[in-house]
């Protein structure tokens, strides 16, 4: 590996002229590489420039120049701004990529979805199936072409709804009268279902080999989608020998509610609700993430005060997903209910405070863009400060004391290995379980967003990896919530709560923007492309728990199955993020 | 029992006898026995599971009404509470649990898309509610409803169960054979319910292009 580059900007299109060009479209940034040479630059980008982290992937079906992009992107876990390269290739099926699975291994999942969604075939890939769909499911909905059954018109508001009023219900539009659609001359009486060979083939050929020399049998089983554990509908088929754990592939798409497709659909402002909907513990952050990903296309201010709102209730969001996650783990790891429903307790009353500020308890749906949507009543503040100062520190303890040193706790936890820090950069893993691997990259200081930059706090990092240290650094992280809320409480001015006036339709200029905050998971991520009309041409989440999810199998394999479930407790996944 | 009034009005029961004794009909006393100890599945789909969570934990407390005991096997759950969005790549699932699940048995649709589709109606991966494909017994509005809302659609569930008659109940019925087993809906191009084949043949049939 040679020295990593300190400025790569300039030095990318002077390392490979001919094959890497700026994109020079107006209000796009980054790179065009030439699909030849596209191996060559990722595997510089990584080596040369040092972007170790890919954190995103995905494609935008450019219809009307007859183009596929697939745009990457990279980042250092030391922090600083990214690196956006893409690569464009005809919309000729097969539309093929080559694969940066051997490169960034992370990328596994996010290809897959790419093919699942939009048709893109990648070179090389070794288990490229669908992901969010089942094989065998007609055509590839993100594509431009593609029309949903109850399709009505490309864009909203729908003329039926408004102005004119006189909505028909969608399935008397739909030959089929329901939300189907299938091919012409469709025999449903002659077919014959696939019955998930292509999974059970794919298991079997990523499983490890026996090398006990005795002579056993393996069993696959299945683990969801229907399973008090797996935190949701996912469901992981698992190859086991005896209790080790040999190979293993989650299944998942069993929440695919066509968040993507739905907010192609929808103009700017009708997205807000729907993310509140994708990790449905945070609707905050998830507001937080999209709305700072369109101003940045706007490219407007944010009112002063509402920073500080956005902060309060982005850092009380974390401290109750927190909570959440350590009752749940504990639920998993057997100490049923008592430890959830001390941690419920706090949950309801930090819920309290969103619903008095935005009138939901989980749909916050409070985030504007430009500011939030509510000023916080005082009674509310006085609710907060008191929270934040009195109760939520000395609870946090309380659990801390009765939990951290338990002993069946600290064995079951203790010395069980989740990742190490450089698999984990890898598996482009982020959020708590990086940093628990020894990675201090945390976004608030990476790359900060919001006013981040003003607070003093420190970034929870621990060493090990493992099981113990992920869930303690959950303590940490609370802890440092708390820091950063009692500051901005003190801090927070007075004045208005959004720089811009109430409007239903805001004026987006063409361009893409990729927007990411720290959500309390990971790395939380939207990438949003306009062409100027009212509605995102298009709109893509980069959630932290299906990329996270990548690495299960990695780290899965040969562990035994007793721990599988605290394991995956541990990457704190939550479903209507993950399948979206 | 202190609070049931067993007794049929009209039956002159001595005082001193009015707490061992009681006159009453069989459906009534079954009816109480099933209300009072509903057993719901332990089955979350999707954000309306939170709060069914939230709705078990201590501050909202479902237990006061006999409906703590979640069972994470069909085989012994007397309710299935559908909270989430149901997708097609999910409802085999459900529906599997559903004919698992022991008579009597009730579904209750929780929140706006197991009711309808919700907001995630126009996606083509959700089924515009579960009522499609299960008999539900009580639809809760919201997005997601509150525990407060939720526990007041387990009530009206009660109700309901308080009204119902031994005879008339359609598991017990004795004509039909399988009153309520649903057929398993098949994942081929897109969902194929199997009650509509003929149906879906015709339409595809009828189709104008081969899109």
């Amino acid at each position: 590996m040679t020295t990593p580059v300190l400025t790569p900007i300039a030095d990318l299109t002077a390392r490979f002229p001919g094959s890497v060009t700026k994109d020079e479209r107006a209000g796009y940034s980054g790179f065009l590489v030439a699909k030849e040479n596209l191996l060559e630059v990722a595997a510089a980008i990584r080596d040369e420039f040092g972007y170790d982290l890919l954190t995103a992937v995905t494609g935008v079906d450019y219809l009307a120049e007859n183009k596929m992009e697939v745009v990457y992107h990279a980042y250092k876990t030391t922090g600083g701004p990214g690196l956006v390269f893409k690569v464009q290739v005809d919309r000729i099926d097969p539309v093929t990529v080559p694969s940066l699975v051997n490169i960034w291994p992370g990328v596994d999942f996010q290809e897959r979805e790419a093919w699942d969604l939009l048709g893109i075939k990648f070179d090389g890939h070794p288990d490229l199936r669908r992901i969010l769909m089942w094989e065998g499911y007609q055509g590839h909905p993100l594509r431009k072409d593609w029309k949903e059954p109850f399709f009505e018109e490309e864009v909203k508001p729908f003329k039926s709804r408004w102005p004119d009023g006189k909505h028909v219900f969608a399935e008397e539009k739909n030959p089929f009268r329901d939300n189907l659609n299938f091919p012409k001359n469709f025999d449903p009486d002659a077919y014959q279902p696939e019955a998930e060979k292509d999974l059970y083939s794919s298991l079997e050929r990523f499983t490890l080999k026996s090398e006990s020399g005795l002579k056993t049998d393996q069993i696959v089983v299945n683990m969801g989608p229907h399973h008090p554990s797996t935190h949701g509908v996912l469901r992981v088929a698992v190859t086991l020998e005896g209790e080790t754990i040999m190979g293993l592939k989650p299944v998942m798409g069993y929440l695919h509610r066509n968040h993507d497709k739905i907010g192609e659909r929808c103009t700017f402002l009708q997205i807000l609700p729907y993310t509140d909907r994708l990790d449905y513990f945070n609707s905050m952050s998830n507001n937080f993430g999209y709305v700072i990903t369109v101003e940045k296309l706007m490219k407007i201010p944010v009112a002063e005060r509402a920073e500080y709102i956005r902060v309060i209730m982005a850092e009380l969001s974390r401290i109750q997903n927190h909570l959440i996650f350590i009752g749940m783990l504990l639920n998993d790891l057997g100490t049923m209910y008592t430890p959830s429903l001390y941690a419920f307790e706090e949950r309801e009353l930090i819920l309290d405070i969103f619903e008095a500020v935005s009138g939901a308890r989980m749909m916050c749906n409070y985030f504007r863009f430009g500011g939030v949507v509510r000023d916080i009543p005082e009674d509310v503040m006085q609710k907060i400060k008191g929270l934040v100062q009195d109760r939520l520190p000395a609870k946090t303890d309380e659990m801390d004391r009765f939990l951290s040193e338990n002993e069946v706790l600290v064995g079951r936890l203790k010395g069980v290995h989740v990742i190490n820090a450089e698999d984990a950069a890898k598996f482009s893993v982020t959020g708590p379980v990086l940093r628990a691997a020894g990675v201090p990259y945390d976004l608030r200081r990476a790359d900060p967003y919001g006013i981040y930059d003003r607070f003093d706090f420190d970034v929870a990092v621990r060493t090990h990896g493992d099981m113990m240290d992920n869930f303690l650094i959950r303590f940490d992280e609370i802890r440092q919530s708390l820091r950063i809320l009692e500051q901005a409480l003190k801090q927070i001015p007075q004045g208005p709560i959004n720089s811009q006036k109430p409007q239903y339709q805001v004026r987006v200029p063409a361009g893409e923007a990729y927007g990411r905050i720290e959500s309390p998971k990971g790395e939380l991520a939207y990438y949003v492309v306009s062409n100027g009309k009212p509605n995102p041409y298009r709109y893509h989440v980069r959630p932290p728990s299906f990329v996270n999810l990548t690495a299960i199998e990695h780290i899965c394999r040969g562990t035994k199955i007793q721990d599988f479930v605290a394991l995956l407790a541990m990457l704190d996944i939550v479903m209507g993020e993950l399948d979206r | 029992m202190e609070n049931e009034k067993f007794s049929l009005p009209n039956y002159n029961i001595p005082e001193d006898l009015e707490t061992i004794v009681a006159i009453t009909t069989l459906d009534r006393l079954y009816n109480w026995g099933r209300r009072s100890s509903v057993w719901p599945l332990m089955f979350g789909l999707a954000c309306c599971a939170i709060e069914m969570i939230a709705a078990q934990a201590s501050r909202y407390d479902m237990s006061r009404f006999g409906m703590e005991v979640m069972r994470p096997t069909p085989r012994q759950a007397d309710m299935m509470l559908v909270s989430g969005t149901v997708t097609k790549k999910m409802l085999p699932a459900i529906i599997r649990l559903y004919n698992q699940m022991p008579e009597p048995k009730y579904v209750v649709a929780m929140g706006a898309c197991a009711s309808s589709g919700g907001p995630f109606k126009e996606g083509y991966n959700v089924v515009a509610g579960i009522d499609k494909f299960l008999p539900v017994d009580v639809y809760i509005p919201g997005c997601p409803p509150t525990p407060q809302a939720l526990i007041a659609g387990l009530i009206k569930l009660q109700e309901k169960i308080d009204r119902q008659s031994i005879k008339k109940v359609r598991w017990y019925d004795r004509k039909k054979e399988d009153a309520n087993y649903v057929p398993m809906p098949i994942l081929g191009p897109d969902l194929i319910d199997v009650r509509r084949n003929a149906e879906i043949k015709q339409a595809a049939a009828a189709k104008e292009s081969a899109s």
